[in-house]
């Protein structure tokens, strides 16, 4: 390096302890060193200033007519590259922090390489002209990902995707769950990271060249094109991205930037922007100390970036809105957790970003996802939940749990998936029906509303009444078929989606050699469960059409259901968890030998499942909606709150690496009679149910302690406190609604984006009220 | 008022045991996740009987001891024992019912074992009628009381209840020198109990009292009703709308102006 970079160096660098990280890329070691643990309560926050009032103002009128036409407008004659665009903004003269994905707000840009039939399905839905030179070059000339995938795949898995029981694969658009260490752009500038890169590739000069080898080295080199690619955005904008960041804006702009450039390049499903909070308290803090900067001028910058990340946009068709509503992004934040060392990584700015839903109003993008830990300080408790209390608009994972698996420095990718930054990243596979299979294995692999054979060689049960013996058993066999099936589709997308839509950018800000996990999911846990409940606890009769397919089912007697915290059927669904978690580690082969994990996440596809599935033995009818995530069916956990969420909890954190979801609701006045009441008592659940429970929580005196299995933790809260008569007039006048949050699986909507099948699905939920 | 002399009315249920020769009682429902009866996030366990006929009840189901179902102590202390852990950290046990004092030794030795061996906060919802029944032993394990006055004045109290006032007027003051924390609830039903005058004398009563640390003002509401047409019963407040925003705002004022902390 020569001398003018080191100084500036020195000078983006004044005041920061020393350490590791000044000789190589390592963000958590500079974030150990450097910030300042803020267990205060939320006093010191700054409002709006008239900037970002106006700012937000003239937003809003786009979001309006945004909300009406579907999609404002659309670049569709290029497709969208770092540097594709021309510089946008909302208002120059306004913005603090610049940076758009086109050359203008809210116009989405279309992104081939993950699959061009997307991009002409959207196109003509929302009536836009596509270009037939794009046509022409992904058809004649080169491959998407979405070719490349149905090149590889077999007629069965075919067969399940159009079933059902195999859904939402990220065959057809970008896997996304990819979170790139934008922080690092902030801390060592381009240029640093460049040689760094260019090191990683020349350490494998001289390995044996396998497949494996040879493609890193393509991959890196087109990471340093990348990097090089996001200079030259930044370059367009005025700034001068090789060096590092020398304060705060430029430390918020820099790192937005990079963040910007994974977006313009990639249409992934979720785009999460991983944990920034604290990163960026340092150098807030920095300005702060040294009188550079004050309360208002912090809150403003951060108000402004998060109103960049709330219109992120991409576009999409209808139906992959109708599976994921409410056109979502999943920019992701995670804010808070703990150290190793036991310090809370909670700072000033977990509570400013935390704070932009005040000043900017709610908004479910961008994600904000507090991970949670016991031993919090209680201003913070009390601040995430009173943020909760007012707006619905955030959402809780487990500290405690996942420090543990992933250190302190991970963060959340979509709604509840864990991984360290830039370390990890996983191969997103969304979920297999776990509810259909359980049909399929009553009817031998046919498909219960098509008649047609979607699973070979089984036999149906020819039995009257379910016999539980009889179901488990053909069940396990089924499931064995489903893993399998389903693991062969994701090693086959994820080979070509490296293949066709790398993610360069996103890989230059991680390091070479990255831990993998293939991210598998179920969902229907609660229908399986409560359907094997009844099969054991009550006498279910079989109903069979002329074909003598299985197509209903008559209960005689009850059975317990699944989320009124009994173990007779929580066991059921902890079993199929780890039933399924098992058979998908018994697979053979995972691509880029990523390790297997699973989620209980639905998203907002409990709809779309419910569609594709017929009726099931719990009672449940056909196209009924299943619950989303973890929870329970609607309407079954009958024994209040926390019952429900005990429930959750001993789906075992170990068995769904990749996340449990849980959603609850519960109207205001079910939380206490005050606001004061409301905010503790809400934070103190928290602490309860993330703490260890169960009936190994029991103190000493209990008898049944001493022979008590596992404590539990739960997972996920995605907390709404609504009342059910808000949504109801939603429905009716959304135009008085624009900014109505609900969180919904893992991730937070605007209620009247949604179809209104997903809106009747919401309000139909169990809300937690005040008998 | 002066002191009320402290006298045995109506009668407690006596100790019931199952074929095993277990304690047990009838259980109308149980509720976790209660946020608004007591501290925090409670375990409510809801039993039944009861002396009054509250014009307003919406719990008229619980009225009759043998509505509810039978269940050991021993069975919902293991209820309460899953979550325990929970409810040490984020609220604890309220026992409400009907009227718990009614199935006194079923939740007298209910309260005793979750306070002792459990650890948990206890929280009794009761209207105290049936108190001069019980010794002071019984409240040991009880750390708050939501006590219900229904009315002050003790003819429109038995026009609202069918009983009179002054069993629970003698509880509350036994409660001071038992040394108990109470949290006043006070049911607001307009033509009923929005009787300025009534309502001044029983703010200064409890502030007279010394241990009401709130008193909560629960506005009537009807979501009750249905379950009197399905118990056969005849609801007498079809017309009665629920209090106002004003009318709230008035008798909480009411209680302020005597110093007591008012939601």
């Amino acid at each position: 390096m020569n001398a003018p970079e080191i100084n500036l160096q020195l000078d983006a660098w004044r005041g920061f302890a020393a350490g590791d990280w000044q000789k190589k890329v390592a963000t958590r070691d500079f974030i150990q060193l450097n910030y300042t643990p803020y267990a205060g309560d939320d006093q010191f926050l700054a409002g709006p200033t008239a900037r970002t009032t106006q700012l937000w103002e003239e937003l809003s009128v786009l979001l309006k007519e945004e909300r009406k036409r579907g999609v404002l407008e659309v670049s569709a004659q290029v497709g969208s590259s770092i540097t594709s665009h021309g510089p946008g903004y909302i208002n120059k003269d306004l913005e603090t922090i610049v940076g758009l994905q086109t050359d203008a707000p809210l116009r989405r840009a279309i992104m081939p390489n993950g699959g061009l039939r997307m991009v002409q399905n959207s196109l003509a839905a929302y009536h836009f002209e596509e270009s037939p030179l794009i046509a022409e070059i992904f058809t004649k000339y080169r491959k998407d990902h979405n070719m490349g995938v149905f090149d590889a795949y077999t007629p069965e898995i075919m067969a399940c995707r159009r079933s059902g029981v195999i859904t939402g694969l990220p065959d057809a658009y970008g896997r996304g769950r990819i979170i790139g260490d934008y922080r690092r752009v902030a801390l060592y500038g381009v240029d640093f990271l460049i040689e760094d890169k260019k090191r990683e590739k020349a350490e494998l000069d001289d390995v044996a060249f396998t497949e494996d080898v040879i493609r890193l080295r393509e991959e890196l080199s087109e990471q340093i094109k990348a990097l090089a690619e996001l200079k030259s955005m930044g370059q367009s904008y005025g700034f001068d991205l090789a060096r590092p960041a020398t304060n705060a804006q430029e430390a918020i702009q820099w790192l937005y930037l990079g963040y910007l450039a994974a977006v313009k390049e990639q249409n992934g499903a979720a785009m999460s922007i991983g944990r920034i909070s604290t990163f960026l308290d340092i150098y807030i803090q920095r300005d702060l100390d040294e009188g550079r900067l004050t309360e208002e001028q912090a809150q403003e910058m951060i108000d402004h970036m998060v109103m960049k990340l709330r219109i992120v946009r991409f576009l999409r068709t209808p139906e992959y809105d109708e599976l994921f509503s409410g056109d979502p992004t999943w920019v992701t934040e995670s804010i808070g957790g703990v150290g190793m060392d036991g310090r809370p990584l909670v700072t000033r700015t977990s509570f400013r970003v935390l704070h932009t839903l005040y000043n900017l109003g709610p908004a479910p993008e961008p994600n904000l996802t507090v991970l949670w830990s016991t031993s919090f300080p209680q201003g913070f408790k009390e601040f995430c939940s009173k943020v909760s209390i007012d707006t619905s608009a955030i959402q809780y994972e487990n500290d405690d749990l996942m420090r543990p698996k992933w250190g302190d420095d991970y963060a959340i990718a979509c709604c509840v998936s864990a991984m360290a930054v830039g370390k990890q990243m996983q191969f997103f596979g969304a979920r297999v029906n776990v509810a259909k299979a359980l049909l399929y294995a009553i009817n031998g692999g046919v498909d219960e509303k098509t008649g047609k054979v979607v699973a070979k060689g089984f036999e149906p049960i020819k039995a009257d009444v379910l016999d539980f013996a009889e179901v488990s058993a053909k069940y396990d066999k089924m499931l064995d078929w489903l893993a399998k099936t389903y693991v062969t589709a994701l090693n086959c997308i994820h080979y070509m989606h490296d293949k066709y839509a790398y993610e360069r950018i996103e890989m230059a800000l991680h390091d070479r050699d990255i831990l993998r996990t293939m991210a598998c999911g179920i969902a229907g846990l609660s229908v399986a469960a409560d359907s094997l409940s009844a099969i054991k606890h009550a006498k279910v009769h079989v109903v069979r059409n002329e074909a003598g397919l299985a197509v209903d089912y008559k209960i005689e007697g009850s059975y317990p259901a699944y989320g009124n915290n009994d173990d007779r059927v929580d066991t059921i669904a902890v079993a199929i968890t780890e039933q399924m978690m098992s058979k998908i580690k018994a697979q053979p082969a995972f691509y880029r030998d990523a390790t297997p994990t699973q989620s209980v996440l639905t998203i907002t596809s409990n709809v779309v499942y419910g569609k594709k599935t017929g009726n099931t033995p719990d009672g449940r009818r056909a196209g009924a909606p299943f619950s989303p995530g973890a929870n329970p069916m609607n309407g079954r956990d009958e024994n209040g709150f926390i019952a429900a969420g005990f429930s959750v909890s001993k789906i075992p954190y170990d068995a769904a690496l990749d996340g449990i979801s849980w959603t609850a609701s519960m109207t205001p006045d079910a939380l206490g009679h005050n606001e004061q009441d409301r905010v503790r008592t809400l934070a103190a659940s928290i602490d309860g149910l993330f703490g260890p429970h169960g009936e190994g929580g029991g103190s000493a005196c209990d008898a049944t302690a001493a022979v008590k299995k596992q404590v539990d933790q739960l997972f996920h809260l995605n907390m709404n406190v609504l009342n059910r008569d808000t949504l109801q007039d939603a429905m009716e006048h959304p135009e008085n609604y624009p900014q109505l949050t609900v969180r919904v699986s893992g991730y937070a909507v605007n209620f009247v984006k949604l179809t209104r099948e997903q809106q009747l699905d919401v309000i139909s939920r169990t809300f937690h009220e005040r008998c | 008022m002066n002191i009320i002399e402290l006298k045995k009315v109506g009668e407690i249920a006596p100790p019931l045991f199952n074929e095993q020769g277990q304690p047990c009682g009838y259980v109308h429902s149980i509720e976790t996740g209660a946020a608004v009866d007591g501290p925090g996030m409670r375990f409510a366990l809801f039993v039944s009987g009861c002396q009054f006929r509250c014009l307003y009840c919406h719990n008229p189901d619980t009225w009759k001891l043998h509505n509810g179902k039978l269940y050991t102590v021993d069975e919902i202390v293991a209820e309460i024992g899953k979550y325990a852990s929970f409810l040490r950290v984020a609220g604890g046990l309220t026992i409400s019912g009907g009227e718990p004092m009614m199935q006194a030794h079923f939740t007298g030795e209910i309260f005793r074992r979750a306070k002792h061996d459990l650890k948990l906060h206890t929280a009794i919802d009761t209207q105290g009628f049936l108190s001069g029944n019980l010794d002071d032993d019984w409240f040991e394990p009880i750390d708050l009381v939501l006590l219900d006055i229904k009315e002050f004045n003790s003819a429109r109290h038995e026009r609202l209840t069918g009983k009179p006032v002054e069993p629970t007027l003698a509880f509350a003051e036994r409660l001071v020198r038992l040394k108990k924390k109470v949290w006043l609830r006070y049911v607001l039903l307009p033509g009923f109990s929005d009787f300025a005058e009534d309502v001044d004398a029983l703010a200064r009563f409890a502030a007279s009292l010394g241990n009401v640390e709130r008193v909560e003002v629960l506005p009537f509401h009807k979501l009750g009703e249905h379950k009197w047409a399905d118990l056969g019963l005849t609801y007498e407040l079809t017309d009665v709308q629920p209090p106002s925003r004003d009318l709230i705002k008035r008798v909480q004022a009411q209680f302020r102006e005597h110093g007591l902390t008012t939601y």
